[in-house]
Order: structure tokens, then C-alpha cells, then sequence
């Protein structure tokens, strides 16, 4: 028996996983512990789940290996800092002082926070380094159920890789090519996001959002200044628009120059037509930059299936497209695509690569559905509900999900807390916020009172897998939501000629469709396919809403609110269900209802949160 | 001195020996950092006046 730990940590979306004999056993991101979002600390209370979910202790481990390679990420940051000097001397000397005292020496720093869990732990030579693209493509790779497959990793830099391309067969990846920094996918969409007042490493969600109210005026602009785009996708970025390697900021003047504005400030200025012009500007031109290099890898190795990882692959939008375009036969993404899935590739990656161990159960999807963290008993639900002073009702599984049903019919928005928490940015039916998609004030209120974010935000719908090509143009699975498709056009509602007059925010008070909550002004949605395999009770929801309704679909977002981590515990599912305008919260087999709450347990819960 | 054999290394196996003399010099400035907790120059300063 072998277990490793892979580790992600330090730089955003620190996580842990737990790989025991090369089947992935748990894994979790710090955030949902800390409930700090987007955390980069050492993932201490991550390491301890995972370890506590198997029953082992740190000295049971066999192998520890870190997401990445630091001395070959300081390499990149000393030629960097050489090649463009003197320029660059403020962002040197912000970044030298971390590298000096902590970065540099991670091993050491790894084993110090090691012993926080075993103070004996003093075995150096169990910690290893994988590299950042190899662990993004390895976590694409080897719980996909392809034995065969072209990876495409894209983000924003690891050391010096910003996009890379691997052949995978049986238990190998081979890389075969490299787009190295400053030259990034990743890092263009950020320098947009930063651009249209939206935070790095965190607000690229809200800029794809807000795409589609836009108009694409400045693809050409992009295309003709900032860069050199290739025939098989690969590009340069001309840097003198550019300020993320000298400066602390991601542009600069010559940059606001070419579109004639400054970046938003988001605490002063208001998101206008212009920034949802530019954010579908760089939509288009990444979805342009992703589907020539699927079109040229595609043509080149000749393999029918792709693999994506890297927070690029977390662009459902690109995502959509590619597999619409049908450039590849079959198409798996990582859902927790990001740096926290990192964690999950580097120890893969030591199983398959290292210890040369060959792969079983392919033709399957092995990341459980991505139900990875961590769950309570009904006991421990109940237990830890007296303990706040909550008021609940229990009930069988039937009965809950015919009361959840009824509730949903008559437009209230539930919080639904069930199993294993997910692994990944998305929510997907365990730690999730649902509605009726019906509904036409779902989405603005969904918005606003619940979870406190803008209200242009699209809605994502879960869909059983049965049903999805009855409703969406979607033939694929898609458990991950981490494809986009339009809602089949029978169940649109097409504008009026006055409505086709309207422009931006506008379009949102439109019904465009029979499930106007999560159908988009470009009558797109982020699906998420649910089958009875992967998620019994989330599906059983699913068709007991379509018995009632004739609608296989509901309204899923995280159980959470703007800035917040999606919610780990009974406790944090409380709070938010007391600090938010949720009417019913279910958890395990306890169900609870606003009314009956006590109010003195209602507490100021938007200020807990840094905005993102 | 296990973290210099392996920075060697690393430098060795990437053939980047240029990055020798600039590695020493935030080593030396960078230990002096650390240790005083404040400017690098600040031994330096007080030996000199």
C-alpha cells in the first residue's frame, strides 16, 4: 500500500490530495477550512483532512510532493528581472525579500509545517518537486477515462511554462511543447480582467460573465497590437502594452492608450457598454487562440481525445466552443483545473511516472465526480445543529426530497447541504444554492439577497444526463459545468424587434427562454450533466422536480456568498442560510426553515467577507 | 548546506552558471536583510561611522 500526498500551496488555491495506490482517495482546498477565499498558506487543515479521512497519520505517508518547482520559478523571476533591468527595481525588490527569507528555502519551510503534524517528521527524502504544467497535465490526464490523449494545460505561469502540450498514452506524458513567460493565454485574460476594474486570479469568471452583453469591437485591436498570432495557435504577447514583469500592475499607459481609457476603478466607477465591449473582445479572441490550437494538435498527433487543465480550462465558454466546433472526438477537463488541482496531478504524477505503476480502470472518469472533501453523518449534522440552537425537522430521503420539491415549486431558494464537499471551484449538487429555473425573478433575486453579488451574473443550470439534448445543445457529458452550450432553440423565447433594440444590461430583464433563471442574454448556459452513478440523491432531486414540473432542470450556484468559500461544515451552511435570504436549508436529513429560526441567531454576514 | 548542494545542482543541470554571482550577492545582501530585520546596509553603516 502507498500513499501520497500531493501539496499545492503558497501562491493562490493552496490544496491537498490524498493518492493511495494511485486511486485518488480525498482531496480539498485550504479556503473551505480557513474561509478564506483563494487561500495560499500552507494547506494545514487540508493535509489533516485527508489524512484523518483515511484513518492515517503523516508517518503513514509514503511519498510528499509539492505542485511545483521553486529554484526553476526563481530562475524565471533572476532572468526576468535581468532581461528587462533597470526597469523592474520595485517589483525586485517587493519580491526578493519572500524569496530570500521563505520561498527559496521551501523544503525546509515544507518540513516545518509538516511538524505541525507530526513534530518527529524529519524525513527529507520524502518530499519531492513536480513541475507546475506536468501537474496540471497529469491531473487532466490520468482520471480521464482515455488511455490515449493530447493534454493542452494552459494558465497564467507555473516556473517558466504558460501553455503546454503533452501526449499521453497508458501510464506516460511525454511533453512536446511549451509556450514560455512572458508569452501567456492565462496572463492576456487576467491583464483584461484587471483592465475592466475586476480582481486578478479571481474575477476572470466575472469578465467571461459579462462577455456576452458586450459586442467584440476590438478583436482586431487585440489581434493587430497586442499579438503575434500564429496559424497553429501559438503566440507571442508584445510586451510594451504590458506591465506584469516589471511592474505591480498588469498594464500600462501604452495599453489604456490603444483602448483610450484608464482601468476601472471598481469602488468609484460603474461597469459601462465599453467594459462589456472589451470583455467580449478578449472572450473571442481566447476562444479564437483555444480552438487554433486544438484545430493544430488535432491535425499534427492525430489523437481523437483532448484533455484540458490549467485555470484556462475553467473558460466553459472556450470550452463549449471547442467541443462544438468537433475538433476532438472526446473532450475531459480537470474540474478543479486551477493550482488546487496541482495537488491532485503532482501526486499522480509521482504514482505513474516516478513509480512507473500502470493505469487501471480507464474508460471510466476516476475523479468520483469530484466528490473528493469531506462529510458529516446525520448524527453529526443533528449534533452540531443542537449546538448552535437551531430548529429542524428530520425525514426520510424520500420525504426530504418531496418537501425540497415543494418547496422549490413555490419559488423559495434552498441551500443544499449532502455528502462529500467538492473539489474545485464549482458546486455541484453537494455544497450548492438551488432554485426553480422557471422562475423569472430567480436570477436577479438569487443575486442580490442571497448572495450579494452583481446582478448581471449568469446562473448555472444541473440537468439530468438523460435530458440534456432535449434541452440544451449539448450530446457530451458535462458533470463539471465546465461546458457552455446554447438552450435548444423550442425552448427559447425569441426577442421582439423592440427587445433587439436593447444593449448591455438591458438585456437582462428579457425572458429568453422556459428557464429564464439560468438561460444567459446570449441564451447560453454553463451545464452541469447529473447522473444517478455519480450523484444518487442530486439526480433523485432532478427527477422529482421533472415528475412535478416537466423540468429535468434547476438553478445550482455555490452554497456561499460574493467573496465568500463555498461552505465546509454544517455550521458554515448555518450561518450563511441565517445571514442570507435563503428560505429553507437542507443538510443531511435535517431540514430547516427560516420562520422558525430563531432571529437573535441572525447575524451581519456580508461584512465577514473581502469582496472579490 | 544540504540547500546549496541542491541549488548547485540545480544550476549545474540547467548549465546556468551566470546565475552564480547574482545568486551570492542577494544571498549575502538578502542574509544581512533577514538578519537584521531591516536594510541590508545597515552592519555596514554602523562599521563604517
Amino acid at each position: 500500500m502507498t500513499y501520497i500526498l500531493g501539496i499545492s500551496a503558497f501562491y493562490h488555491d493552496s490544496a491537498a490530495c490524498l493518492v493511495k495506490d494511485g486511486k485518488i482517495i480525498s482531496a480539498a482546498q485550504e479556503e473551505r477550512f480557513t474561509r478564506k477565499k483563494h487561500d495560499s498558506s500552507y494547506p494545514f487543515n487540508a493535509v489533516n483532512f485527508v489524512l484523518n479521512f483515511s484513518n492515517i497519520k503523516l508517518s503513514d505517508v509514503d511519498h510528499i510532493v509539492f505542485y511545483e518547482k521553486p529554484f526553476l520559478k526563481f530562475e524565471r523571476l533572476l532572468e526576468t528581472y535581468v532581461a528587462f533591468a533597470p526597469k523592474g527595481f520595485q517589483s525586485f525588490s517587493r519580491a526578493m525579500p519572500i524569496w530570500l527569507r521563505e520561498k527559496l528555502f521551501q523544503k525546509k519551510l515544507i518540513i516545518d509545517c509538516l511538524k505541525k503534524h507530526d513534530e518527529k517528521f524529519n524525513d527529507e527524502k520524502k518530499i519531492l518537486f513536480s513541475e507546475h504544467h506536468l501537474s496540471h497535465a497529469a491531473s487532466a490526464f490520468y482520471p480521464s477515462p482515455f488511455d490515449e490523449a493530447i493534454v493542452l494545460t494552459a494558465d497564467g505561469v507555473g516556473e517558466w511554462a504558460t501553455t503546454t502540450v503533452a501526449l499521453c498514452k497508458d501510464n506516460k506524458i511525454e511533453i512536446k511543447k511549451e509556450l514560455h513567460f512572458p508569452h501567456s493565454l492565462g496572463l492576456l485574460y487576467s491583464a483584461f480582467t484587471y483592465y475592466t476594474g475586476f480582481k486578478v486570479n479571481s474575477g476572470e469568471y466575472k469578465l467571461m460573465g459579462l462577455a456576452p452583453y458586450g459586442e467584440p469591437k476590438y478583436v482586431d485591436k487585440i489581434l493587430n497590437n497586442l499579438i503575434d498570432l500564429k496559424d497553429d495557435g501559438t503566440f507571442m504577447l508584445d510586451q510594451k502594452y504590458f506591465n506584469y514583469c516589471t511592474g505591480l500592475t498588469m498594464t500600462n499607459e501604452k495599453f489604456n492608450s490603444l483602448f483610450g481609457s484608464k482601468p476601472r476603478k471598481p469602488e468609484k466607477e460603474k461597469i459601462t457598454q465599453f467594459h462589456m465591449d472589451i470583455a467580449a473582445s478578449i472572450q473571442v479572441v481566447t476562444e479564437k487562440i483555444m480552438i487554433m490550437l486544438a484545430k493544430s494538435l488535432r491535425q499534427e498527433f492525430g489523437i481523437k481525445n483532448l484533455c484540458l487543465a490549467g485555470g484556462v480550462a475553467l473558460n466553459c465558454v472556450a470550452n463549449g466552443k471547442i467541443l462544438e466546433e468537433k475538433i476532438f472526438d472526446n473532450i475531459w477537463v480537470q474540474p478543479a483545473a486551477g493550482d488546487a488541482g496541482g495537488s491532485l496531478g503532482a501526486a499522480l504524477a509521482y504514482w505513474y511516472l516516478d513509480l512507473n505503476q500502470s493505469r487501471e480502470e480507464i474508460n471510466q472518469d476516476n475523479m468520483k465526480g469530484s466528490y473528493l472533501g469531506n462529510e458529516f453523518s446525520n448524527e453529526e449534522i443533528k449534533s452540531k445543529l443542537d449546538e448552535i440552537g437551531a430548529v429542524y425537522d428530520t425525514y426520510s430521503e424520500n420525504e426530504l426530497i418531496n418537501k425540497t420539491v415543494e418547496d422549490l415549486t413555490s419559488g423559495k431558494a434552498i441551500g443544499w447541504f449532502q455528502g462529500r464537499m467538492e473539489f474545485g471551484p464549482r458546486a455541484l449538487g453537494n455544497r450548492s444554492i438551488i432554485g426553480d429555473p422557471r422562475s423569472e425573478t430567480m436570477q436577479k433575486n438569487l443575486n442580490l439577497k442571497v448572495k450579494f453579488r452583481e446582478s448581471f451574473r449568469p446562473f448555472a443550470p444541473s440537468i439530468m444526463r438523460e435530458d440534456v439534448s432535449d434541452w440544451f445543445e449539448l450530446y457530451n457529458d458535462s458533470p463539471y459545468m465546465l461546458f457552455v452550450a446554447k438552450v435548444k432553440k423550442d425552448k427559447t423565447i425569441q426577442m421582439s424587434d423592440d427587445q433587439k433594440k436593447l444593449f448591455g444590461i438591458d438585456l437582462l430583464n428579457i425572458k429568453k427562454s422556459e428557464i429564464p433563471a439560468v438561460t444567459h442574454v446570449d441564451y447560453s448556459a454553463r451545464i452541469q450533466t447529473v447522473t444517478r452513478e455519480s450523484n444518487k440523491m442530486y439526480h433523485d432531486l432532478l427527477s422529482k422536480f421533472k415528475e412535478k414540473t416537466n423540468c429535468p432542470v434547476l438553478v445550482n450556484t455555490s452554497f456561499n456568498i460574493r467573496g465568500e468559500p463555498i461552505v465546509n461544515s454544517p455550521e458554515d451552511a448555518f450561518r450563511c442560510f441565517m445571514g442570507t435570504d435563503l428560505d429553507t436549508l437542507v443538510i443531511g436529513n435535517t431540514y430547516l426553515q427560516k420562520l422558525k429560526q430563531d432571529n437573535n441567531l441572525k447575524t451581519n454576514y456580508t461584512d465577514k467577507f473581502e469582496l472579490d | 548546506m544540504n540547500f546549496l548542494k541542491e541549488i548547485f545542482k540545480f544550476i549545474a543541470a540547467r548549465k546556468k552558471f551566470w546565475l552564480i554571482p547574482i545568486l551570492l550577492f542577494l544571498l549575502i545582501f538578502g542574509g544581512l536583510f533577514v538578519i537584521t530585520q531591516g536594510t541590508a546596509v545597515a552592519p555596514f553603516i554602523y562599521t563604517i561611522f
